[in-house]
């Protein structure tokens, strides 16, 4: 397998202008013959499936909800990140990009973050004009706040419903597409087989939610924006409907994976109350440019109600540690420190996983109001899930898996290792290295699907001959259909005991016990053992009620978890392989002398891209070294 | 730890958009106050597919209320008896030991019902896609920052932005009126500047399709605000309907050009 990242030489700067004057045109009268099929409608699929129409592709746009106004983009809270420099304080965009950069820990290729720092205030501009309302100041200009890992004011926010104002940006002009008849919508289809004749990726093949019909679908190009996966670990941040089978049915008909053990763990998240738990509540990152984090210094106190523990028996432990950052300091840094401090027996609430995120100096300060108007509709959220009103006692959070930085392997024009198949937003790997930076990821999204997506799938379709797309009756298009239901009807033939959502828990259990916070070779190892039994046992007794042609959520349920229990399993290989710490991995035999990540440049400073090699056999791991050319090496230091 | 709850459950259930639909009694036990309405849901399906039984469809998925998947109508109550909160974000502590709840799909000719608890509310995009946007293709903007607004009208069209779609407010209306819905559309964007070109051919445009769907009329019962979780007010109806009154006052059929040369 060939890893040709295509990144355009010359300088840095320049690289993506060069790229986009380079790149071939697809004649106007020709854009028409052209079908696209872009799978998913969140802020990457929604953007580009509408930016591509607009441009006179033909389009056709794929997803699970009802509605694609409902992709899981519409749950992000607390902003979107852009180099506008609008505060005066030193922002530009090769601050973005070096924050990015080092953010995610020297371990994200150059070209493509630098790419995503220019076209970051392109963003924004669509936005407002598409009239998404951001937080304004009296004098009517755009509002911003920080984020961790930056030490400028660069985020952008519509109070903490920052996702769903700009996902509906990008749905209405995706509606308005589809009201002239430029996009076709399939809501309530999961897709379930990527296309793949001669090595070219063609179509895919989907089930009608409804109906239950297997379809098949073809097009000169498919765009996967089908999000991450990092509900593997069971409990998450994300939607219950968010899943890896998209970009895992792509990983076995040949798209590389890249870096699957890049998983971050975000710290601020509502701790969990017991067994019956379904998903966790992400508090928004925002939160903590106004509260501040703390636990007991002395383990006794756990037990006793916040505001008895006087100020100098409290470890603000984030500030200590962190001085310059203090609790603005990176996800992954926050997380860990999270689970040091409940480790050592001092965390709080019931079951002693959780630290204090407390409001009281910054409601002292700046009145209740303030605080309410940055984060009302947090604070109710909050107590309407924990019953505890957050302005009178501190919040309680503890980290919780959020987002995957890795996914499907793309070169600069987002195309994966399957020619014709591009990956963009969350599925993909590209911009985030080991860990990702708040509000980036919002960023990231619209920018493949507004911004990059447009120009290079067009040097892709001009180099195929319009009208000689594959007819959806070719045998090749046949037998990718066929695989589905007979995969479908496996599931069905197991008639076994147990639901899905068992063995869902039993795999995230293992996952987060073992490939979670803090990983090492004896756990991974164990992890290895652990889910291939899950896995059997799972196509031994699983059970299924009712049938394959009508709605049914134990199916898609099902179907989930079957690839969920792959691609635990190539996530904790990559992880054991990894023998380093960098960003969101943590393996705990790689760390300073004061517990922080260990990078080790010299044999990891690379992509690790896994091809599939057939059921039962090992994956096979490439790499692409990463070359730090305008940006020095350098260790994270947060202090 | 609080204690938990037993409760009875009487589920609308019904397989297909055919068939005929009724109400089945479900136990559900030892109940956590702590739980979601969905993750009682949860525990009562996982019950039944352990019997072999085919569980309660219903729409859900980010269970954090800002998807406006999740649908039911709980006693009566589109999203159940908690003020502004969505039906996952209800939690067991509203509910009493030894209560019974009745749980139905979202009543609506425009919604039909899919399956259970399940409805097809397809027509609020076809609403969306005939007008509710600002036609500003990709690439074409000004700096941000070039049109200030005013901060009182951002806040406002961010009041109305907030709506999440879910048609509780259909599901409560009597005669099964979008006009909230729709409201919600108009003012968010006729608040803002970007919006202005548009203002009037969208409220025209809008009101076309959802009265080319199977929507009823406004007749101001009001329960719309009520069911909303998402505290859109009625005022934005008042709004909307001074500018469709304009609108349709205004209304000249568009001159369309050939575009020549
Ligand atoms: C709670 C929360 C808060 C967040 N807050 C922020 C924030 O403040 N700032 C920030 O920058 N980032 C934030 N993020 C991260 C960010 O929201 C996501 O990374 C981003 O929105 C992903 O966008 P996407 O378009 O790639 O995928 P999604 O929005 O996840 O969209 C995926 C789409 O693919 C479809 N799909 C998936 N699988 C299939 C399939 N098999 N068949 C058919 N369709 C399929 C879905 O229907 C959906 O339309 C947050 C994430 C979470 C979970
Ligand atoms: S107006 Fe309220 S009830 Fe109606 S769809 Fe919007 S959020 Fe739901
Ligand atoms: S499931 Fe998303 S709003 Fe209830």
């Amino acid at each position: 397998m060939e890893l040709n990242a295509h990144i355009p030489d010359g300088p840095i700067e320049k690289k993506w202008d060069k790229h986009r004057f380079d790149l071939k045109l697809v004649n106007p009268a020709n854009k028409r013959k052209y079908k696209v099929i872009v799978v998913g409608s969140g802020l990457a699929g929604g953007a580009a499936a509408a930016s591509l129409a607009e441009l006179g592709y033909e389009v056709e746009c794929y997803c699970y909800q009802d509605s694609p106004r409902r992709a899981h983009s519409i749950a992000a809270q607390g902003g979107i990140n852009a180099a506008k420099n609008y505060r005066n304080d030193g922002d530009s965009v090769r601050r973005l990009f070096y924050d990015t950069i080092k953010g995610g820990d020297f371990r994200a290729r150059e070209a493509n973050v630098h790419r995503l720092a220019e076209v970051s205030n392109n963003i924004i501009d669509q936005c407002v004009a598409q009239g998404v309302p951001f937080a304004r100041e009296y004098g009517g200009l755009l509002d911003n706040r920080s984020f961790g890992g930056a030490q400028v004011s660069r985020t952008f926010y519509a109070r903490g419903q920052t996702g769903q104002q700009l996902l509906l940006g990008a749905y209405q002009a995706l509606e308005r597409q589809i009201g002239l008849g430029a996009v076709q919508m399939f809501p309530r289809r999961e897709m379930l087989e990527v296309i793949v004749v001669d090595g070219v990726a063609k179509g895919i093949v989907t089930r009608d939610m409804v109906s239950g019909k297997i379809e098949s679908h073809v097009a000169d190009a498919v765009c996967l924006a089908t999000g991450g996966y990092g509900n593997v670990f069971y409990l998450s941040t994300n939607a219950k409907g968010c899943n890896s089978s998209a970009i895992w049915r792509a990983y076995k008909q040949g798209a590389a994976f890249a870096n699957p053990c890049y998983t971050q763990i975000h710290p601020t998240c509502i701790p969990v109350t017991g067994d019956h738990q379904s998903k966790l509540t992400l508090m928004s990152e925002s939160l903590r440019n106004d509260g501040r984090i703390w636990v007991p210094k002395r383990k006794e106190d756990c037990g006793k109600p916040a505001d008895q523990i006087p100020e100098e028996d409290r470890d603000y432990y984030l500030e200590r540690k962190y001085p310059s950052f203090g609790n603005l300091a990176p996800r992954d840094i926050s997380s860990r420190a999270a689970k040091q401090v409940c480790d050592e027996g001092r965390g709080v609430g019931g079951t002693g996983r959780g630290v204090y995120l407390d409001f009281d100096a910054s409601i002292k300060r700046l009145g209740q109001p303030k605080i309410e108007e940055r984060y009302g509709n947090l604070f109710e959220m909050y107590e309407r899930i924990t019953d505890e009103n957050p302005y009178k006692v501190p919040m309680r959070i503890y980290p919780a898996s959020h987002y995957a930085m890795g996914g499907l392997w793309v070169d600069y024009n987002l195309m994966s290792t399957i020619p014709g198949l591009f990956v963009l937003g969350e599925a993909n790997f590209s911009d985030h290295g080991a860990n990702r930076l708040g509000a980036s990821a919002l960023m990231q999204g619209l920018a493949d699907g507004y911004f990059v997506i447009p120009y290079t799938i067009g040097g892709y379709l001009a180099g195929i001959k319009p009208g000689t797309r594959i007819k959806v009756d070719d045998p090749a298009v046949t037998a990718a259909q066929q695989t589905v239901t007979d995969r479908v009807k496996r599931l069905f033939a197991i008639n076994g005991k147990q639901t899905p959502t068992h063995f869902y828990r039993e795999l995230g259990k293992v996952m987060w016990e073992y490939s979670g916070m803090g990983r090492n070779e004896a756990g991974l190892k164990k992890a290895l053992e652990l889910i291939p039994q899950i896995r059997e046992e799972f196509w031994k007794n699983l059970c299924i009620p009712g049938t394959g042609e009508e709605v049914n959520q134990s199916l898609e349920m099902a179907g989930r978890v079957a690839d969920f229990l792959e691609l635990g399993e190539l996530l904790v290989l990559d992880a054991l392989n990894r023998r380093e710490s960098c960003g969101a991995h943590f393996r705990e035999e790689w760390q300073t002398e004061e517990g922080e990540a260990l990078r080790d440049d010299e044999n990891f400073c690379h992509v690790a891209a896994w091809e599939f090699k057939g059921d039962g056999n090992a994956p096979v791991r490439h790499t692409e070294q990463l070359s730090f050319e305008s940006l020095h090496l350098a260790t994270r230091n947060y202090k | 730890m609080s204690k938990h709850i037993n409760l009875t459950l009487h589920v609308w259930r019904q397989k297909n958009a055919k068939c005929d639909g009724k109400f089945v009694e479900y136990k559900a036990e030892q109940v956590s106050p702590d739980m979601s309405f969905l993750e009682m849901l949860d525990v009562v399906n996982e019950g039944l597919i352990s019997k072999g039984e085919d569980p309660i469809t219903f729409d859900h998925d980010c269970r954090e209320g800002i998807c406006g998947t999740c649908s039911m109508v709980i006693n009566g109550r589109p999203h159940g008896p908690k003020e502004r909160t969505t039906t996952c974000q209800l939690h067991m502590r509203s509910f009493k030991d030894g209560d019974s709840i009745t749980i139905e799909p979202w009543r609506a000719e425009a919604f039909p019902v899919i399956r259970d608890l399940m409805v097809d509310r397809s027509a609020l995009d076809r609403i969306i896609a005939a007008g509710g946007f600002v036609s500003v293709p990709t690439g074409s903007p000004q700096d941000a920052n070039a049109l200030p607004v005013p901060k009182e009208n951002a806040e406002m069209a961010m009041d109305a932005a907030a709506c999440i779609g879910c048609g509780a407010c259909v599901a409560a209306c009597p005669n099964a009126s979008a006009m909230l819905f729709l409201s919600a559309k108009i003012s968010h964007l006729g608040l803002l500047p970007q919006g202005q070109p548009e203002r009037y051919s969208r409220v025209r445009d809008m009101v076309a399709q959802m009265d080319a769907e199977a929507f009823g009329t406004c007749t101001n019962h009001g329960e719309c605000e009520i069911a909303c979780p998402k505290g859109i007010k009625l005022e934005n109806i008042a709004r909307m309907n001074r500018d469709f009154i304009k609108a349709s006052l205004t209304y000249r059929p568009a001159i369309v050009g050939t575009g020549g040369g």
